[in-house]
C-alpha cells in the first residue's frame, strides 16, 4: 500500500524568523515521538530539519516558507515526514548544492549535504525563479 | 527564549550550562558574553556544559568551536561537556569538523582535563 496520509495530525508554520526554528524543531520532535522514533532518529531528523529550515531564511529572503510535519505510515512501519515550501530564488543546480562544503553563502555548506545523510530519505524539487521543495522522512526501525 | 544565561565563576574557572531549545540570537550573545567575561575575568579555563542541549545542529556546533577558537586566543582553555550521544552521532553525520575540541564526558572529567591543559601550558612557559 502507497503512504497512507494522517492528515488530521499535520503540523503546518510559517518559516519567518529565526525563532520559528525553535517550534519547527519542537514541532517534529512531537511527531517522530507519535510515530515511535528512537531517541537518536529522532535527534537525526530534528537536526535535519533545523538544518532545512535554516536554509530557508538564509536563501528564501524576502518570501520565506512553510513546513508542514506529519506522521506518514508505509508497509506497517511508522515515519515522520517534513516538507518544506519556499518561494525563493530556487536552487540552480541541485546536484552541485548536495556536495558537502558547496555554499553561496558563508557557511560550512553542510545543510543540504548533512540533512540527507541525517534523513532516510530526501528529495529535491527546485528550479531557478520558482521556489524550492525539500521532502524528508524517518522510519521506525 | 532572551533569558539571561548566568556564567559561573569557581576559583579561575568560568562554568555555562545551557539548556534547552536555543535559537540563534541567543547563541550568538552565549559567545559574545563568554569571549567577553573569560577576558575580563582573566579566568584560565572555561567549561561549557551542553549536557542540557537535546540538538546541536551545524549553526550551533559551528559557534561553539568559535567560540573555543575565541578563549584559545585569549590564552585560555574551553573544554565542552556533556555532549548527548544522540547529539554526538548526529554531528559525526552531519559532517560538522569538531574533533579539534577539548572535550569531556562530564564537568568532573571536564575539570581534569583543564587542569592539565594548565599544567602543560604552565609547563611550556
Amino acid at each position: 500500500m502507497a503512504t497512507d496520509l494522517t492528515d488530521a495530525e499535520a503540523i503546518v508554520l510559517g518559516i519567518a524568523d529565526e525563532s520559528d526554528m525553535i517550534h519547527v524543531r519542537q514541532a517534529i520532535r512531537q511527531v517522530a515521538q507519535r510515530a515511535g522514533l528512537g531517541l537518536v532518529d529522532q535527534t537525526k531528523i530534528i537536526t535535519a530539519g533545523s538544518e532545512l529550515a535554516r536554509n530557508i531564511l538564509v536563501h528564501a529572503t524576502g518570501s520565506r516558507g512553510t513546513v508542514r510535519v506529519e506522521r506518514v505510515r508505509e508497509r506497517g512501519r511508522q515515519g515522520v515526514r517534513v516538507t518544506f515550501l519556499d518561494k525563493g530564488p530556487g536552487i540552480p543546480d541541485v546536484e552541485r548544492a548536495l556536495a558537502d562544503g558547496y555554499s553561496t553563502t558563508r557557511s560550512l555548506g553542510l545543510g543540504l549535504p548533512g540533512a540527507r545523510r541525517l534523513s532516510d530519505e530526501m528529495t529535491i524539487t527546485s528550479a531557478a525563479g520558482t521556489g524550492t521543495t525539500v521532502v524528508i522522512v524517518k522510519w521506525t526501525r | 527564549m532572551t533569558e539571561i544565561i548566568p556564567i559561573l565563576r569557581i576559583g579561575e574557572t568560568l562554568l555555562i550550562s545551557l539548556q534547552g531549545e536555543l535559537d540563534d540570537a541567543t547563541v550568538l550573545r552565549i559567545e559574545e558574553q563568554l569571549t567577553r567575561e573569560v577576558a575580563r575575568t582573566c579566568a584560565t579555563g572555561t567549561l561549557i556544559d551542553v549536557s542540557g542541549l537535546t540538538i546541536v545542529d551545524s549553526f550551533i556546533a559551528r559557534v561553539l568551536t568559535r567560540i573555543a577558537g575565541m578563549i584559545r586566543l585569549l590564552g585560555s582553555h574551553a573544554v565542552i561537556v556533556g555532549i548527548q550521544p544522540a547529539v554526538a552521532i548526529t554531528l559525526v553525520e552531519l559532517g560538522v569538523p569538531m574533533g579539534h575540541l577539548n572535550t569531556a564526558l562530564n564537568a568532573e572529567q571536564g575539570m581534569a582535563l583543564l587542569r592539565r591543559l594548565r599544567d602543560d601550558g604552565d609547563r611550556s612557559d
